[in-house]
């Protein structure tokens, strides 16, 4: 392509991003008037979601191709910029948008690993893997394993794991769309999956990566105004400094110091006592079962009959049939309820920890443990983002090798504009509720905690414990959603807003699904389909294989969303390890090492990416297995296991085996150098 | 057709490998050591925050950025300097 032909384009999409900008802002503000004049919150919640999901099918509408290098690779046209925000976009989850604060408000200082762990990475994808897969030119990741090493095998496990990790990854963000279409529109759960889906799916099933991209684009700039907007306003709230990045550190030492003060306070100790006392009780009648259940059946029953007869509230005697109509079925449930409920007493009668502390602990052990368990995270998300297929595959898609470049570089720049915004929001809302909540009577709770109290108990609950009509920071029991969804609120802007981080958490949501299912569509339709299967189909049947196969892909996946398995980190968790483990040996080896033979890589990933799932399946307590830790180390690091062991496998075995073809050793130096003359060319159309 | 790499591609090459091996020692050290240190280090202060955490929640996110940024305009540069930049075809 010439270059002034490009240059016209990116021009061009400056402008429309622009006036796109300008149109949402509009938007929003229009929305905003038409709330103060009375327009009702639940239309506010639907206009938002079928606004932004019509508008994302209008682009993949605007962009239908059937062009095969325009439905994989958006025509390798895609300007660096342009590219760093579709990144960003498909990178950003649901997880990070809704989650991430949340996450660190609850674990401090030992949850910024997510935070290093998920922009870290993007420097080895830099310095290791864009600007070469760029080079090389074709369509997936298994493309290049196929290609390197030669034969079918190589390409087929790379497409069993970029199904494996994209399919977990993918389930856990349509989890997501049908979580926030539900809560926000008052749909079912499901009805939210299949509203969300249809969205994905026209987009991407009539454009492939070209809608997709342009979709994405759209969706960056969603996200990151509605992320910006409540959090700029909470820190005017507080600080007075529209930049919170800035100045939360005054903030977090004045958070360190309340908490200090909530460690010894006498009010504090009471309600924490009395958590203990429950603890031990509900103990001590597990250690009883049986016995103890039928003694405490009774219990419970006389209790109502007591209230009952001396006329009692009627909220008492409600909360007393509650008791006994909820009380064990059995003497095993007795024992599992229990022992929960026992535990989750244990944890609120801990006192709370300082914030910007690292590992707390209160043995040296302790720590060593969480020390060691924090570093390994951060280096399973870090590898795990450099090997995550539905991320490298977006550097195919920039038009030159220093494009790709320059594009990783905007696509952290992009992630990071959130990333270093979601601790402060984690400090600024913290500090609120240590410092202005705690204390307040029950009588007058702010309208947030009534209205949020409302919607969900499991994202925030607070009860009178000890009686006095005062709150204290052991009788709040917060879920780690909130902190994003409820930030508007505290920071006193209207319910738009709201709206907005909503439509900002789908637009996450969406995005990500959309380059995932991609991923694994392409997987298939190309790798297996078009390389394996029929490698002379025309282009035609090509592309429209590809998209029935989408299709098919998408409504499994919603299937499979729509019977909510397992937690969500789990499944996030996994996938990051799993890529790691199954890609990253076997593809930087692959371009630093000649000497790399497909038989070392097929060893390296078959070992690998077995031991990861190995650890996984036998140490997770969702498998029910629970085999004794490695070296203290949890499972969602299992690739610590797996990368190394991939590294040393595919050097071992291919020292052991001869050494790759003349051509396959020229490919290696092909991809090295963005351009040598008279050089073979590996572009795939 | 045969590629014929020259004294000057070699070259190229290993000034890839150096830039990349340094800027991945940046990486571990803000990332990893500074990690493992973060107990020891956590009462130098750095404006209010202490250390581990403002490089956790901030510094390491800029100095990844920054790598990456020096990272392409110093690569751009070299292919221009070895003659292997894209463009001319």
């Amino acid at each position: 392509m010439a270059t002034s032909s490009q240059a016209a384009f990116n021009r061009q999409l400056k402008r429309y991003y622009s006036f796109y900008t300008g149109g949402f802002v509009a938007f929003v503000i229009l929305l905003a008037i038409a709330e103060s004049l009375g327009l009702p919150r639940v239309w506010i919640g639907y206009i938002f979601l079928f606004a932004t999901i019509g508008l994302y099918a209008g682009i993949g509408i605007m962009s239908r191709t059937a062009d095969i290098a325009e439905y994989y690779v958006a025509g390798r046209r895609v300007p660096a910029l342009f590219n760093g925000m579709a990144t960003g976009a498909d990178w950003m989850s649901a997880a990070s948008f809704i989650g991430m604060a949340g996450g660190l408000y609850l674990q401090g200082y030992d949850g910024l690993a997510f935070i290093m762990g998920w922009t870290g990475g993007y420097v080895l994808v830099a310095l290791f893997l864009a600007p070469y897969l760029r080079k090389f030119g074709q369509f997936t990741i298994p493309d290049f394993l196929g290609a390197r090493y030669g034969g079918n095998i190589p390409r087929l496990i790379g497409v069993f794991a970029a199904i494996l990790c994209s399919s977990t990854y993918v389930v856990a963000q349509i989890y997501g769309v049908g979580l926030i279409t539900s809560r926000f529109t008052g749909v079912e759960f499901g009805v939210g999956v299949f509203l969300g889906l249809a969205g994905i799916l026209v987009c991407s099933f009539l454009g492939g990566m070209r809608a997709v991209t342009w979709t994405q684009v759209a969706q960056y700039i969603i996200l990151i105004i509605a992320y910006m907007i409540p959090v700029v306003a909470l820190s005017m709230k507080f600080t007075g400094v529209p930049i919170p990045q800035l100045v939360y550190g005054t903030v977090l030492e004045k958070l360190d110091k309340r908490t200090v003060e909530l460690q010894k306070d006498a009010k504090e100790l009471e309600v924490r006592g009395i958590f203990k006392d429950r603890a031990a009780k509900l103990n001590e009648q597990v250690k009883g079962l049986p016995a103890s259940f039928e003694e405490q059946k009774a219990a419970v029953a006389k209790k109502l009959e007591e209230l009952k007869a001396t006329n009692a509230p009627a909220g008492q005697i409600k909360a007393a049939e509650k008791a006994v109509a909820d009380f064990p079925k059995s003497v095993d449930e007795a024992r599992t309820k229990w022992t929960a409920a026992a535990r989750a007493d244990t944890g609120r009668a801990a006192a709370p920890f300082i914030h910007s502390e690292p590992f707390v602990g209160a043995t040296e052990q302790v720590r060593d443990n969480k020390r060691k368990n924090f570093l390994a995270l951060i280096f399973c998300l870090m590898v795990g983002t450099a090997a995550l297929p539905h991320i490298l595959m977006r550097y195919y898609t920039t038009p030159s090798v220093d494009e790709a470049r320059k594009s990783v570089f905007w696509s952290l720049f992009f992630i990071f504009l959130l990333y270093f915004t979601a601790p402060a929001l984690a400090v600024l809302v913290k500090f609120e509720v240590y410092q202005n909540l705690v204390g307040t009577k029950f009588t007058d709770l702010p309208a947030w905690v009534a209205s949020w109290q409302k919607v969900d108990p499991s994202l925030l609950r607070i009860t009178d414990v000890n009686g006095d009509g005062i709150v204290q920071l052991a009788e709040i029991v917060i879920g780690q959603d909130i902190i994003v969804l409820a930030t508007p609120e505290i920071a006193g802007l209207p319910y738009v807003i709201s709206g907005l981080v909503a439509a900002g958490g789908l637009a996450a949501a969406l995005s990500t699904a959309d380059g995932l299912l991609l991923t694994i569509a392409n997987a298939l339709s190309h790798d297996v389909y078009y390389k394996m299967i029929d490698p002379h189909a025309s282009t035609q049947r090509r592309v429209t294989i590809s998209k029935i196969l989408l299709l098919g892909v998408a409504l499994v996946a919603a299937y499979v969303t729509s019977l909510k398995p397992g937690d969500i980190l789990f499944l996030v968790g996994a996938a990051f390890s799993l890529a790691a483990s199954a890609f990253f040996p076997a593809l930087v080896l692959g371009v630093f090492w000649k000497r790399a033979t497909k038989w070392g890589a097929v060893a390296g990933m078959v070992v690998g990416l077995g031991i990861t799932m190995y650890y996984m399946y036998t140490r997770y307590p969702f498998f029910g297995v629970n085999a004794p830790l490695w070296w203290d180390i949890q499972p969602i690091s299992s690739g610590l296991w797996g990368v190394p062991l991939g590294i040393v496998t595919i050097i071992v075995v291919s020292l052991l085996t001869p050494q790759p073809s003349k051509e396959l050793q020229e490919l290696v130096e092909h991809v090295r150098y963005p351009h040598l003359r008279g050089d073979i060319d590996t572009r795939a159309t | 057709m045969a590629i014929q790499l020259t004294a000057k591609h070699a070259e190229y090459w290993h000034k890839n490998l150096t830039i990349t091996a340094i800027l991945l020692a940046i990486w571990f050290v803000v990332t990893f050591v500074i990690g493992y240190f973060a107990i020891q280090l956590n009462d130098i202060r750095f404006f209010g925050w202490p250390l581990p955490f403002y490089m956790g929640a901030q510094g390491s996110l800029i100095i990844y950025v920054l790598i990456i940024w020096y990272y392409a305009r110093y690569m751009n540069r070299l292919d221009r300097d070895y003659d292997v930049a894209e463009g001319e075809d």
